[in-house]
């Protein structure tokens, strides 16, 4: 047989990339879509976009997108974490009670995600040894922390006015219209992002939500991302919870009440495919601030809040409908593609 | 043929294995003896425990006797990793890749080439990728997404992985099955250099013919237990097939004459745009037709959209005269329509329901009343099939994952007789089955031909077309290329029409 070792060269058009630039045209329709907004309610109401006001989008975001991006990285390995919304109200008390007793500001902080850590760690563990599904275990920890929350709490509250005033100034102020909340869940993001995208082990988060048998075999240590995952997706609501109180100075033991919903549909909003394996933390920080924009944006153009769910609701399906869309024009072209190669090839 | 003597210890070894799976001993006491610089053959019939004693190799199943020997040592293997880490490359027989992500960094999971403070190397990712498909002679782009590859891409993908560590036991788990000739003649020649450069090779495959050209020695196992261990050289394919079976085969294509009828299914100018084109046959009761081709030739997606899985865009399809609708399976079920799947465990059955269940799928209208299935009359339906069919089970509530490989293939043809159809597609029937069980496939495929059933039978495998069908249609490129009569039909006319070296112009 005389077959040539020299491979047949086939010119494939725009096969390079062609997952990348769908990626891209996925958060850039995002991006669109938060700038038209802002334009829009910008002509319509010259003050919207004042210093202030900006400062006020960003700081409205930075705690969302705080929380998302560790839920992203829980639901890129193809599971979920419901519990964040009792984490986050959990850690807010925590760090509240803490500092009310004469506690260090940065030991408060350093607290919360420890404690958010640990049920992290609970999550995790339940899901990755119990092998039990992490829809029903992380609803489960939501109603355990909540009650714990409950019991502990009470009827107790934290207020700003028993929290030390430079914890207080940190979750108000910033770099003229940058909030420093803001530069911090930045800073999260970047490094996050950074993480899942140049290292081993971050790259075998999406081994593990696009095929989990695939990555067993492949010798990804399959049930340690998965703890890793959920123990990085509490340290975040930990975080958030501690600047949810430096912004907003007040917790109770309801707080962070059915906000898992919000964090979930800024994932998927941005991007991250509920059947994990694809997506970026950079869709989800622009979900997240395309969500509380929305908050903002009607107010100011004289639209009732009450609206405010329902178009967050038409949002998340319009998001998952374009995913679709998308998909099967990619599966379109792809089937096109190797119709168009293997002409090539046998041709 | 010349090869060095193999070194006096095995790199790689079991002794006296045993595994069990609940009821089912998957492994008895199987000894065996990989040597560097050896290409070692292992023989068996489905179920005769070949996936279960590579996964011990692999570190897969850590056996329940027995050890695992490396370079003479005994070793525990607690995962893939610690396998692979010891230089052991497995390729399996399904495609294990992650869709999401490029084939680049599909070969390289948890081993990219690292730079400073431990971050993946993408540009040297993508460069040995780049340089293993050249090795390999594959055209594929490093950058492009796993999913939307075909069948023998995606295996070509994982060959490369297998590659892409320096393998001192590469073992290949039917790796040829959807590969063209040229692509098992280059994987050949990767995996000589291979075995020349020291590395010992452990290979499956149910071409005989492939056993005898790439090794030096082979084992045989059957029902789990070891049989024999000897030099290729010097034994025929007969010697083989009655180690495996443990009897004389029957006749393996006992093609019986039927008497042709009406013209039950007929395909007219069936176009699906970028799949096929222009197809047009006929399929007349009481008669095979063998559907041939190279793999991606478009005779799958062919059978998926006259059954309705896939819509068409243009031409028609008629089950006795009557046409059908595009993309409505349950349609086509109702005109008495059956489609056997390509791929049994992903498109034929029900991974985690039991047999009986998944028999009783076909049927659920009939086995119920007002919308209530009633289980007696769905146990006897599966009963009275599987027994017909000889499948191997222990209870029929027994998952059907459990299951050999043949047995699960005759559970879907089980699955698909009990709707009593008058035209019976059935693609790749016997892929990945054993010589017993598919000797059982073709009588029963012969048998409903003389009840007056029409039979599609698509295949890649040139003997069983030939040795069965009544007419045979090859498929290039998405067209019918030839119509070859039994009598025509050479194992030469129909590899010049299926490359396309006949029929229409290339």
């Amino acid at each position: 047989m005389t077959t040539t070792m020299e491979p047949v060269r086939v010119a494939v058009p725009a096969s390079r990339g062609l997952l990348d630039r769908v990626l891209k045209m996925r958060e850039l329709a995002i991006l669109a879509v938060l700038v038209l907004m802002l334009a829009a309610t910008q002509i319509d109401n010259s003050a919207f976009l004042s210093q202030q006001g900006i400062k006020d989008l960003l700081l409205n975001a930075t705690i969302l997108v705080l929380v998302a991006v560790g839920e992203a990285m829980v639901v890129i390995t193809r599971n979920v974490d419901l519990s964040v919304g009792s984490v986050l109200g959990i850690t807010a008390f925590a760090a509240g009670d803490f500092l009310q007793g004469g506690g260090n500001p940065l030991l408060a902080v350093v607290l919360a995600v420890a404690l958010g850590a640990g049920f992290g760690l609970l999550n995790g563990l339940l899901v990755s040894i119990g092998q039990v599904p992490a829809l029903v275990v992380t609803l489960g920890t939501l109603y355990i922390i909540r009650g714990i929350d409950s019991i502990w709490i009470g009827s107790r509250e934290i207020t700003a006015g028993v929290l030390p005033t430079g914890f207080i100034d940190f979750g108000h102020n910033g770099l003229s219209a940058l909030p420093y909340l803001a530069v911090l869940a930045a800073a999260v993001l970047v490094a996050v992002a950074y993480f899942l995208r140049n290292y081993r082990s971050g790259r075998e988060f999406y081994a593990l939500g696009s095929s989990p048998e695939a990555a067993g075999l492949a010798g990804v240590p399959v049930r340690r991302r998965i703890l890793a995952a959920y123990i990085a997706c509490g340290a975040l609501a930990g975080l958030a919870g501690a600047l949810y109180l430096a912004r907003f100075g007040n917790v109770d033991s309801g707080t962070g009440s059915g906000y898992e919903l919000t964090v979930v549909s800024a994932v998927v909003v941005g991007g991250v495919a509920f059947t994990g394996g694809s997506g970026s933390v950079y869709g989800v920080a622009l979900g997240a601030l395309l969500l509380t924009s929305i908050n903002s944006v009607l107010p100011s153009i004289g639209v009732s809040s009450v609206w405010v769910q329902a178009i967050d609701g038409i949002l998340l399906l319009v998001a998952i409908a374009v995913d679709r869309i998308l998909a099967l024009r990619v599966a379109g072209i792809l089937r096109k593609r190797a119709a168009e190669t293997r002409s090539a090839r046998h041709g | 043929m010349t090869h060095p003597e193999p070194d006096p210890v095995p790199v790689l070894a079991l002794e006296g294995v045993s595994k069990s799976f609940g009821a089912v001993r998957a492994l008895r006491g199987v000894s065996l003896q990989l040597f560097a610089g050896e290409a070692h053959a292992l023989a068996g019939e489905n179920g005769a425990g070949k996936s279960t004693l590579i996964k011990a190799l692999a570190g897969v199943h850590r056996p329940d006797e027995g050890t695992v020997l490396l370079d003479g040592e005994p070793v525990v293997f607690h995962g893939p990793a610690d396998a692979r880490d010891a230089g052991v490359a497995v390729i399996y027989q399904e495609p294990t890749l992650f869709p999401d992500l490029s084939v680049a960094e599909n070969i390289f999971m948890g081993r990219q080439p690292r730079r400073s403070f431990g971050r993946v190397d993408h540009r040297a990712v993508h460069a040995a990728t780049a340089d293993l498909f050249r090795r390999l002679g594959v055209d594929l782009d490093p950058d492009q997404p796993a999913r939307g590859l075909s069948i023998a891409d995606q295996q070509l993908v994982e060959i490369a992985k297998a590659l892409s560590f320096d393998a001192r036991v590469l073992i290949m788990d039917e790796p040829t099955a959807a590969l063209t000739g040229s692509e098992v003649a280059r994987l050949f020649g990767v995996v000589r250099s291979l075995r020349e450069e020291g590395a010992a090779v452990l290979f499956i495959s149910h071409r005989l013919e492939e056993v005898f050209a790439l090794c030096q020695r082979v084992t045989t196992l059957r029902d789990g237990a070891w049989i024999a261990t000897e030099p290729v050289a010097g034994l025929g394919e007969d010697d083989l097939i009655r180690r495996m079976v443990g009897r004389d085969l029957d006749e393996l294509y006992p093609k019986l004459p039927a008497e042709v009828g009406a013209v039950a299914l007929s395909v007219r100018r069936l176009t699906r745009e970028g799949v096929f084109t222009d197809v047009s046959f006929e399929v007349r009761g009481g008669e095979i037709v063998g559907l041939a081709g190279l793999v991606g030739a478009g005779r799958s997606e062919v059978a998926r959209a006259v059954f309705g899985v896939d819509r068409w865009d243009g031409g028609e399809v008629e089950v006795a005269g009557k046409p059908l609708k595009p993309g409505a399976p349950s349609l086509a079920m109702a005109a008495g329509l059956a489609l056997v799947p390509e791929d049994r465990r992903a498109q034929g059955l029900v991974m985690g329901m039991s047999i009986e269940r998944n028999i009783g799928l076909t049927g659920l209208r009939a086995t119920s009343r007002a919308g209530v299935m009633n289980r007696g009359s769905e146990r006897s339906r599966a009963v009275d099939w599987a027994v017909r069919l000889q499948v191997k089970y222990a209870r029929l509530g027994d998952l059907v994952g459990t299951l050999s490989g043949g047995n699960q293939q005759k559970v879907v043809l089980a699955k698909w007789l009990a709707t009593s159809p008058t035209v019976l597609i059935v693609d790749e029937p016997t892929r990945g089955i054993d010589v017993g069980t598919k000797a059982e496939v073709h009588r029963l495929l012969s048998q409903l031909a003389g009840q007056g059933v029409a039979v599609l039978m698509i295949s890649s495998d040139l003997p069983e077309i030939l040795g069965m069908a009544d007419r045979v249609l090859v498929m290039h490129e998405g067209r019918i290329a030839a119509e070859l009569d039994r009598a025509e039909a050479t194992e030469q006319s129909v590899l010049a029409a299926a490359t396309g070296v006949t029929g229409r112009a290339a």
